[in-house]
């Protein structure tokens, strides 16, 4: 397998992509003048340079002639679980409370690592639990209630 | 007498027992992520600026300064005891440290570390009382195309002493700046970037941003690979040193604080470039080069004292210009600004409590490590202990907390998980992670001194080079620029960096 510059063409595409979709947002809003500049002005012009440097970086990416070293392994279980913690929290802090919200997204984080049994994340969940309880809600005040309006009756 | 008068408002300051309780609260959570390997002090000061937020302001930067400090001192100890540099300056540290504790010298090399440490903190906070006042009186004068060439200075800068592709970092820092255009529009109020969603409005959170690519993509580049740490509890014995000791590592202290207090102005990793420069040249100055490498004293003193020296004089570009050298003291200016205090060369006339106060507390807290270091080696060891498997989830955990405690906003949390996902595929192919921070916080500063100078000059753009000062920053930076790319100095770059990999 021939790993040449993957890595430059991969972040220059990223660059690429990115600065595509600023530069068309930014199209969209008044551009002004260069003395009184409109909001999209600047941007656009950054977009621009983002461009630039990616096309540079994949140029690089495809006349480099040496491999510049394997990717290396991607913890897909890891991503899944902290990403899935934290979308977790987002969407449930406000409905839930502090308490179920945490303890879920313990859960689920404390699951990304392979060396976390069930009951070793369960331990995780429940400590994380009580020590977000004692720190923001009794500590600092915290006005995010412990239940949220979904669970109380 | 002005300089007594500030300095005994400072001591007043920072002398208050709230304030010196979170002095003392920041250099112990600074050692303990300095100890801890897999946390840093910039993720750590994102999650804790929310907790900050109801502080009295110069509580909450004596604190949050205190964090940045105490992470160096922490860094080194793990450096020398397990060869695990907690944090990225003390990695040269470990070359020699280590070597001393297998050699049973772990004692002296630990005494080492700290009076080095302390000699240099003390120096450079002395440098900085001095610096500071002339520094932000030039700066009151700067009008908006001296800001912007000094941004621009500033983010170019940056790239020069950092490690790995220019050209990647260059479009690292246009896409920082690119995400700080998020929101508001501040002359016509037009929402940017926002897809319609008013959680938008007021641009992305900076502290999402920066939990998000500095811990947890931290977490999960440490997922790839899962090692169990054998951490080998010794008792550490002797914390002093000989004589001959002390005569040994004067002159290496001397010359790393020198080094360190220069170095820590510059824009980008001061500390981390510091602490190499210094190994180098106590290398080539010793009696007997050979002994580096196996356990030299020097090859402890000479970086530890110029990585301390550093983090001090690194805080006199953001409390007198407000720009920030490095991602730390992004994530201060974000504090400021989270206090209602605009960083820049105001501050110290608006705020001098504040000022002298935050100054003042470096050299307390400094103080305060050694007493705290020293003794307390056994309990740091200890920590050690705590296994990673335990440790992210809690990162994971306070991170959301935090950052949903700032505005009640659960796009903040949404947005960690976005720039955790974007800052690891990045930093996996090749990017650092630190320009995109500093061009995140100083996009909307570098868009406003922009429009403004270009309303000044009634559109003509070479007022950048018309006005002295602009004109000689921006040279200054076309100069960085230049000497970064030329390959004598890529070679020597990459040579000096090389160990940190």
């Amino acid at each position: 397998m021939q790993h040449a510059g993957l890595k430059d063409i991969l972040s220059g595409l990223i660059f690429l992509g990115i600065a595509a979709a600023f530069g068309y947002a930014a199209s969209g809003y008044p551009l002004g003048t260069a003395l009184r500049m409109g909001p999209g002005y600047f941007p656009l012009v950054l977009a621009g340079a983002l461009a630039v440097l990616g096309l540079a970086i994949m140029a690089k990416g495809i006349t480099a002639a040496a491999a510049e070293g394997e990717i290396g392994p991607v913890p897909w279980r890891g991503i899944a679980f902290i990403i899935g913690a934290l979308v977790f929290f987002g969407a449930t802090i406000k409905g839930i409370g502090l308490a179920p919200s945490v303890f879920g997204a313990g859960l689920l984080s404390a699951l990304a690592s392979r060396q976390n049994g069930p009951v070793a994340a369960l331990t995780v969940a429940v400590a994380l639990t009580v020590l977000c309880i004692l720190v923001f809600h009794y500590g600092l005040g915290l006005s995010v209630p412990v239940v949220g309006p979904w669970l109380r009756f | 007498m002005d300089l007594l008068a500030h300095l005994s408002l400072g001591f007043e300051t920072a002398l208050t027992p709230v304030n010196l309780l979170y002095c003392f609260v920041g250099v112990l959570l600074g050692t303990l992520v300095g100890v801890l390997p897999g946390i840093g002090p910039t993720a750590t000061i994102a999650m804790l600026l929310p907790i900050t937020f109801s502080f009295e302001p110069v509580t909450a930067l004596i604190m949050l300064a205190g964090i940045y400090y105490g992470a160096q001192y922490g860094g080194s100890t793990t450096a020398i005891l397990i060869n695990l540099p907690g944090e990225s300056s003390s990695a040269v540290t470990a070359i020699d440290g280590y070597q001393m504790a297998r050699k049973g010298q772990a004692g002296p090399a630990l005494a080492t570390a700290a009076l080095g440490s302390f000699f240099a903190g003390t120096v450079a906070t002395f440098i900085l009382v001095l610096a500071a006042p002339p520094l932000a009186r030039a700066a009151l004068s700067f009008g908006p195309p001296e800001y912007f060439s000094l941004i621009v200075l500033g983010l170019v800068a940056s790239i020069a002493l950092a490690h790995g592709s220019i050209l990647k970092a260059l479009a690292m820092i246009v896409l920082g700046l690119l995400l700080g255009m998020v929101g508001q529009d501040i002359y016509t109020g037009t929402p940017r970037f926002t897809f319609g969603f008013f959680e938008l409005y007021s641009g992305i959170n900076f502290v999402s941003v920066a939990v998000g690519i500095f811990g947890v993509a931290e977490i999960l580049r440490n997922l790839e690979t899962e090692t169990t740490r054998d951490v080998m509890v010794k008792r550490v014995s002797n914390l002093w040193l000989t004589g001959e000791q002390f005569r040994r590592i004067a002159a290496p202290v001397l010359r790393g604080t020198a080094l360190g207090s220069a170095l820590g102005v510059l824009p980008g990793g001061g500390h981390v470039l510091s602490s190499f420069a210094s190994y180098s040249i106590e290398k080539r100055v010793a009696k007997n080069p050979a002994e580096f490498g196996h356990g030299a004293i020097e090859g402890v003193a000479g970086p530890e004292s110029a990585n301390n020296a550093a983090a001090q004089t690194s805080f006199i570009p953001l409390l007198t210009l407000g720009i920030p050298a490095h991602p730390v003291m992004a994530l201060m200016i974000g504090a400021f600004i989270i206090q209602g205090i605009t960083p820049g060369p105001n501050v110290i006339n608006d705020q001098p409590a504040l000022f002298w106060g935050i100054i003042v507390s470096m050299w307390v807290g400094n103080l305060m490590l050694v007493l705290l270091n020293l003794p307390l080696i056994g309990l740091w060891v200890k920590l050690l202990t705590v296994p990673y498997r335990v440790l992210f989830p809690a990162i994971v955990i306070f991170a959301s907390v935090g950052c949903y405690a700032i505005a009640s906003n659960n796009f903040d949390v949404y947005g960690i998980a976005l720039f955790g996902i974007l800052g690891y595929v990045l930093v996996k192919l090749g990017c650092e992670p630190a320009p995109l921070l500093l061009g995140f916080v100083l996009g909307p500063l570098l868009e406003e001194h922009l429009r403004r100078a270009m309303i000044l000059s009634r559109g003509d753009p070479t007022i950048f080079v018309t006005r002295p000062i602009s004109a000689v920053l921006l040279a200054l930076s076309v100069a960085a620029l230049i000497v970064a790319v030329l390959p004598s100095v890529r070679r020597k770059r990459d040579e000096v960096f090389v160990e940190e990999d």
